[in-house]
């Protein structure tokens, strides 16, 4: 169990994200793989925190729940968003969102 | 750490994150992340940081995938047709993990086992949030009440006249 077998789990959900955030259409879906990535960089800020020499203060831990918070905030916002888009486009779809193409 | 616990929950979460990234039925995908988000959670109480874990399953599993459901829900007409897939987010998503495996396995500095600590209370957290950490702390409370508001505005219907 080293240090490198988490960073690779967390690069997988990473690039799930990624391949969530560019592929689908639908916006929920792009939010989705957003919060994806969040989750495996929190991983990520866990993992070097468990793996690294003790400091005095769990700096990993506070970086990991500042960042669910704001992670939190981001996920509000960001579907009333996309209720706010659907009642005046009628449609979720980033596709057809495309009134500001030159 | 046990390997044999770690191999079952990573191989959990990461099918369940493939099936919320894949699956076209939105209903389907929205309880697969938050199936995840469980997985995920699992993980952190593997790297002994139980607070993060619990906190993780209360915001995601408890609030985030409630929201993800109402908007679905909210933007029902529309959900049911079929999404073309972008196949190249497929190869864009597998070149970079193919890269960041890559710098991974050639980094030295990764390949070290965990040391011995001790357990992180919630009391040393408590502590160290009242400390050196009050003034972020201060910040996203604004921050939060600042999104409420924020999102309250974005979906109040517009009154006309």
């Amino acid at each position: 169990m080293t240090l490198s077998i988490w960073l690779i789990v967390s690069v997988a959900l990473f690039c799930i994200g990624l391949l969530a955030a560019l592929s689908r259409r639908h916006a929920i879906f792009i939010l989705i793989g957003i919060e994806m990535m969040l989750a495996a960089a929190n991983i990520n800020f866990i993992a070097f925190w468990r793996f690294a020499p003790q400091p005095a203060q769990p700096i990993g831990v506070m970086v990991a729940i500042f960042s669910i918070a704001i992670a939190a905030a981001e996920a509000a916002v960001g579907l009333a968003m996309v209720i706010a888009v659907y009642r005046h486009f009628h449609t979720t779809s980033v596709d057809q969102l495309d009134r500001l193409k030159g | 750490m046990n390997s044999v616990v770690f191999a079952i929950i990573a191989i959990f979460t990461l099918t369940f994150a493939l099936a919320a990234a894949t699956n076209p039925r939105l209903m389907h995908a929205a309880l697969s992340f938050a199936v995840m988000f469980v997985g995920v959670a699992a993980f952190f109480f593997l790297l002994g940081a139980e607070f993060v874990g619990l906190v993780q399953i209360f915001v995601y599993v408890g609030a985030v995938a409630v929201l993800i459901v109402f908007t679905i829900l909210l933007t029902r007409r529309d959900a049911e047709k079929d999404r073309g897939f972008n196949w190249g987010g497929v190869i864009v998503a597998i070149a970079v993990f193919a890269g960041l495996v890559w710098a991974i396995l050639k980094t030295q500095s990764v390949s070290i086992g965990p040391p011995v600590i001790k357990a992180l209370t919630v009391k040393q957290i408590g502590e160290a949030l009242m400390t050196s950490y009050v003034w972020p702390l201060q910040c996203v409370g604004v921050l939060l009440t600042a999104a409420l508001i924020g999102a309250l505005i974005l979906v109040l219907e517009d009154k006309r006249e």
